[in-house]
């Protein structure tokens, strides 16, 4: 009997809460809201107190709601967390503690340190393209306001995620990239989040990036953390895209296992525009990233890619949604896991196609490896098609190295653990080829190999420096 | 629009001679688009009982086209020009009306239907063929007799009848297979599209043995080939060549060997030049 | 002209929506512990029943109706039902004493019993609203040590074997309409096939609402004991009416070591009419459990009817080396709503199980698979393979997948694929060119598509389901 009570259809309510780690929360915004306030953009606090209003209704995700299944936050985000509200200066120097060029990247390098983006002198900046605004959201949302009040919040749904109404209540400050109309960056961005503190932390940041008609720019991502307390970055990031601008944005995770990283990263196309997603979790504790691609335009390329390597404990959840609401459009998805040890893989692939989105084809593939016994796979696509004139598919499995050509291998000679090395970066070879910038897909094949070598096991700092 | 007439004037006004059969086709400056492109571009053709005729022509001439338009594909337009078949205005009627009138076509790239065997398929298309000709429904016997008989004639494998219509065929299967289809419907009209593509030289020979056998005074082949190898095995009565959605140019068989000698190039140059 | 086809043939009567004039013993309307009482006592249950039955009426107090399907199901009021309708002759000892009626009711349904019986060789237990009308073949069955009867005739001859697997595979606490059949069940069917007995013919039930404003909340529970087999076949209609008919049911299997149970349905109540009026709500719990090592469990279903159908047929993979089936063909037309597919839950070693779904929809519908292969730590070597197809006819219908994989396991491989197409046009061209109208193409093309369930079916119920299709779909092209 015991056994059969546990396979019932698992119920969802449609509220859920993590009853009673929202109260601390409630209470610092309630008694610190007036210098949340006075330490941000008059912008960013239009929709502050509805956000925190919202917030108190939501709470934070259980996994109880079908979003958030294969995501437990309760242990992550109990215990004390210190915020910096009144936006003290982090005693850092970015540039000693890492040293961050990929070998091969030019690249223009920017830092954000915990919430705040943390302004430097680099010479390779001073190049970048005339009407090209890159720095503080905080500051250029009081240079210009115009610009920030018409996107600011515009993607982020408050109402239906409370760790987004969360970040709408709390963030004071992120990155801010505003590439106008036709202007192509000639280099990547680089952006480099440094997670440090003494005390256990709390970082809630907001990104918002814009890109006019016809503009084109690449933007990595790298998250870190430094030292040894537990850290939680809750960051929403907003992306537009214009008419027929091309955009591709690399996440590269390589945190310490007392992380929890919970990203929220809205993309809105317009028509004829091109995106490449591609979301990496190297090294990690407990990592949740929410992607949403709306594509609002016809005649849009989307590519959606990510592969996760995890063990020990380690948990990396990707939840993504593409929504086609426009005919004529192509979405591809492709996620990869290797998961070994007790780690915990989740994904979800939401695919949704609006009556109106004819002639749409998307497809999406997801596969797993598990390495241990112990290791966890999770996985559900969703596919919602409400267009006739479509080409849809997707497949997901999970399974084992193939043996057989474990075999091939160790019959010309290859030891078995160099075989299973070979198949396990085979695996995620085509994730990696979806990398654009040749440089960083070199190094990344050098970081994936090393990490499944298990050199990368234990956390080393900023592995793209070396 | 009074189509005898028509008919009449056309036959008159045939450049080829020695035609004697009733006219069972006839195309007057046919125009017709794909996706908002015109490929035929005025085409006139008159094809008459007891009569093959070859049409060739260089990629992208409108072959294909043709066949599409004569059998109401809905992917393609007719924006100008009349087509009567039998004194009847073709265009006016569905694609299963047409092949209900007796207009077959063996397709370039026959279509699996996975799920649905060869026999319910057959069965059910026979059936119609009865229905739209106020007959009635023929004997599961008589049927399956039809089925053994026209198997016979391509040399079709009994196991190809029992799977699902073209899965899993190899391409020469699938063009004896539409051959075989051809033989059970009887057509008075069928029109062969690029049927010798991707056919080794025996499958190729048991085709056309197969459109030989069917040939009969009553009823009449549009054949549509890139080469004159399908030529050799179904003798062309006339052969004609299609260039920029118009027949530019019409003779006998020996215009099919020129052609195989000398290419195409020498015929886009005569259409420019008269331009 | 697409347009006139799938107008016309969307118009296509329900042929099954008559309703048979029978006198009927209903109980009022609503539902508390004296109407759970009440049924009780009506079917003379032993006390351990009817504690049961309030037990299960008291979880279901605490529970709501479950959310998270894709479906937009009215608000029901479950205190505007009567939970309890008989046809008032009850209990017929033979054939003769069977209403004449009800014997034409079934007749119409083309399950004439004497035919059946002589022909055909299936033993037929009817299910008219709630109570079980008349099974066949008892005697010829009993000569084996197969008991095939109806629920309550099982509770009266054989308590222990009821009492000992009833709610054993679905407990009543399970979900919010398995506790409410649990209350209020009132009939159904009961198979126990013995050890070593293969079941010399097939075993079928029909089921039929009759009544106005009735649920019907049959259960069957079917045992196949070691090295047995047996195969069972479910046929379900309703008449036309105005209202909305609840139908909650529970099927339980439990697959004994060695022994394999084929469970086959084609299910098709009343769908409502073109605008969406009326229609049963059909809620279903089905659950089977491979208990022993080398038990096997296929479900087959065919759906066409129902205006919302809620309902996912799962296999409890238990013993080592156990495998289960899964395959269904969904169809939805007009506003039908379904949200339809499987759980397989493997617990033992080297089990195996397959699924394959064809979802077909049309109209306004909308047709969702949803389907749960869970892993368990200690199942090694598992292997599930799941295909999920579906098929969208008309620009305004909705098809939706939602594959839960959930591996704990590393010796596992579960793998999943799935597709969502448009009926292809070059399909239909090809038939118009052979001469076939675009309305029995679609047909031709939909069974094609669905063969590979229907082929599961054995032969009568197969011939149904195809004829079921081409009413449901034929022309169906936008």
């Amino acid at each position: 009997m015991e056994t059969i009570k546990n396979v019932s259809v698992p119920e969802v309510s449609l509220s859920g809460k993590l009853e009673g780690l929202e109260q601390q929360y409630i209470d610092l915004y309630k008694q610190y809201h007036e210098q949340i306030k006075q330490h941000s953009a008059s912008v960013m606090n239009l929709s502050r107190d509805v956000s925190f209003g919202l917030f108190e209704q939501l709470g934070f995700p259980t996994s109880k709601l079908e979003n958030y299944k294969y995501t437990d936050l309760k242990e992550p985000l109990s215990g004390e967390y210190g915020l910096n509200l009144n936006r003290l200066k982090i005693p850092v120097n970015p540039y000693e503690v890492f040293k961050c060029d990929v070998p091969g990247i030019h690249s223009y390098l920017y830092f954000v340190v915990n919430d705040g983006f943390y302004p430097v002198n680099d010479t390779r900046n001073e190049t970048l393209p005339e009407g090209v605004i890159i720095g503080s959201l905080s500051q250029m949302a009081e240079v210009h306001p115009e610009l920030i009040e018409n996107y600011y919040g515009k993607l982020s749904n408050t109402k239906k995620d409370g760790l987004v109404a969360f970040n709408g209540a709390f963030a004071q400050d992120g990155f801010f990239m505003y590439v106008p109309k036709n202007v192509q960056l000639d280099r990547p961005v680089q952006l480099i989040n440094i997670m440090r503190s003494d005390v256990d932390f709390m970082a809630n940041s907001h990104n918002l990036i814009i890109l006019g008609e016809g503009a084109k720019a690449q933007l990595l991502v790298c998250d870190h953390t430094v030292d040894d307390v537990r850290f939680l970055s809750n960051r929403v990031t907003e992306v537009f895209i214009g008419e027929n601008a091309t955009y591709e944005h690399y996440k590269l995770e390589n945190t310490h296992t007392k992380t929890t990283n919970l990203s929220t990263l809205l993309i809105d196309q317009q028509a004829s525009s091109n995106v490449l997603g591609n979301i990496i979790t190297l090294h990690n504790g407990v990592t949740r990233n929410t992607i949403e691609i709306d594509i609002d335009g016809e005649n849009c390329e989307t590519l959606l890619c990510g592969m996760a390597i995890a063990d020990k404990k380690q948990q990396v959840d990707n939840f993504t949604s593409i929504i086609h609401n426009q005919p004529n459009s192509n979405s591809r998805e492709l996620f990869k896991y290797v998961l070994d040890d007790m780690s915990k893989g989740g994904f979800t692939g939401k695919l949704y196609v609006a009556r109106d989105a004819q002639k749409t084809s998307a497809f999406q593939t997801n596969r797993n490896i598990l390495l241990n016994k112990s290791a966890k796979m999770r996985t559900k696509p969703q596919l919602e098609i409400y267009a006739d004139d479509v080409k849809c598919s997707h497949g997901a499995t999970i399974g084992q190295l193939d043996e057989t050509a474990k075999f091939y291998m160790q019959s010309r000679g290859i030891p078995e653990k160099e075989a299973r090395l070979l198949l396990m970066y085979a695996f995620t070879g085509d994730v990696i080829e979806n990398i654009r910038i040749d440089a960083l897909q070199d190094r990344i094949k050098l970081l994936v190999e090393k990490r499944l070598r298990g050199e990368l096991s234990n956390y080393e700092g900023c592995v793209i420096c070396q | 629009m009074n189509t005898t007439n028509n008919n009449q004037s056309q036959a008159q006004t045939s450049p080829l001679l020695g035609r004697t059969g009733e006219p069972l086709l006839t195309i007057k400056n046919l125009h017709a688009n794909v996706n908002g492109k015109e490929i035929l571009k005025g085409l006139d053709l008159t094809v008459r009982q007891g009569e093959i005729h070859a049409i060739m022509g260089p990629n992208g001439a409108g072959k294909s086209t043709l066949a599409s338009v004569l059998t109401g594909n809905p992917a393609f337009e007719v924006t100008h020009g009349s087509v009567t078949f039998y004194g009847k205005d073709l265009l006016e009627l569905s694609p299963e009306q047409r092949a209900n009138e007796g207009i077959f076509l063996s397709f370039q790239y026959p279509v699996e239907i996975p799920g649905v065997s060869m026999v319910n398929f057959m069965r059910t298309a026979i059936n119609e063929q009865r229905k739209y000709r106020g007959l009635d429904q023929i004997s599961a016997t008589d049927f399956l007799r039809l089925m053994r008989e026209k198997k016979e004639l391509v040399e079709m494998d009994n196991k190809l009848a029992n799977r699902s219509v073209n899965e899993g065929f190899s391409g020469g299967e699938k063009k004896r297979n539409e051959i075989f289809q051809m033989a059970m419907l009887d057509p008075s009209l069928s029109i062969l599209d690029e049927t010798d593509s991707g056919l080794d030289i025996d499958a190729l020979r048991i085709v056309a043995n197969g459109v030989n056998k069917l040939k009969r005074p009553d009823n009449a082949s549009i054949v549509i080939t890139h080469y004159q190898r399908l030529l050799d095995y179904i003798i062309p009565d006339f052969v004609h060549v299609l260039y920029d959605g118009k027949i530019v140019k019409s003779g006998t068989k020996d215009l099919a060997f020129e052609l195989e000698e000398r290419g195409y190039d020498w015929i886009k140059q005569e259409v420019e030049e008269t331009r | 002209m697409a347009e006139d086809i799938l107008h016309e043939v969307t118009q296509a009567d329900y042929k099954y929506g008559f309703t048979t004039d029978i006198e009927t013993d209903i109980i009022p309307i609503g539902l508390n512990e004296d109407v759970v009482r009440l049924i009780s006592a009506k079917k003379n249950e032993p006390d351990w029943l009817l504690e049961y039955r309030l037990k299960a009426y008291r979880h279901w107090t605490t529970m709501k109706m479950p959310e998270w399907a894709q479906l937009k199901i009215p608000e029901i009021n479950y205190q505007n039902i009567s939970y309890y309708a008989a046809p008032r002759k009850n209990a017929p000892k033979n054939l003769d004493e069977v209403d004449p009626e009800l014997l034409n009711t079934f007749n119409k349904l083309g399950i004439p019993l004497e035919e059946q019986m002589a022909l055909s060789g299936i033993a037929v237990d009817a299910v008219m609203d709630s109570v079980s009308v008349k099974t066949t073949f008892k005697e010829t069955l009993a000569e084996k040590g197969i008991i095939f009867c109806s629920f309550s005739e099982a509770v009266e001859h054989h308590p222990d074997l009821v009492r000992k697997y009833m709610g054993s595979v679905v407990p009543h606490t399970d979900n919010f309409y398995a506790a409410l059949n649990t209350a209020v069940f009132s009939d159904g069917s009961f198979v126990y096939i013995p050890k070593g007995v293969r079941c010399p013919m097939e075993l079928s039930t029909y089921f039929r609402i009759n009544a106005i404003n009735t649920g019907q909340f049959e259960r069957t529970l079917i045992i196949a004991d070691e090295d047995s087999y047996v195969s069972y076949l479910e046929g379900c209609t309703a008449p036309m009416r105005d209202e909305n008919q609840l139908h909650a049911a529970i099927v339980e299997i439990v697959v004994q070591k060695n022994a394999e149970v084929k469970y086959s349905t084609v299910q098709n109540w009343y769908p409502g009419d073109k605008e969406g009026k009326g229609g049963v709500y059909n809620f279903v719990t089905k659950r089977g459990l491979c208990k022993g090592d080398n038990s096997k469990l296929s479900w087959t279903q065919v759906e066409t009817g129902s205006a919302i159908t809620w309902k996912y047929p799962s296999c409890i993979l238990q013993g080592d080396n156990s495998s289960a089936e899964f395959y269904s063909v969904a169809v939805t037309n007009h506003h039908q709503q379904a949200d339809t597919g499987t759980k397989m839950i493997h617990l033992g070693k080297n089990t195996s199980s397959h699924i394959l779904s064809k979802g077909i929809s049309a109209g306004v519908s909308n047709n969702s698979y949803r389907g749960l292969v869970r892993v368990a730590a200690n199942a090694e070597n598992a292997r599930n393979f799941s295909q999920c197809d579906s098929l969208l006819l008309g620009d305004k219908c909705g098809a939706h997948t939602f594959p839960y994989m959930e591996v704990n396991n590393d010796s596992a491989i579960v793998e999943h694929e799935a597709t969502t197409s448009k009926i292809n046009e070059d399909q239909i061209f090809y038939c118009n060119q052979r001469g076939i109208s675009t309305e029995d193409a679609v047909g031709l093309i939909v069974n094609g598509y669905a063969k590979e369930v229907i082929n599961q079916l054995p032969m009568e119920f197969a011939v149904e389901a195809q004829k079921l299709l081409q009413i449901t779909l034929e022309g169906s092209v936008g």
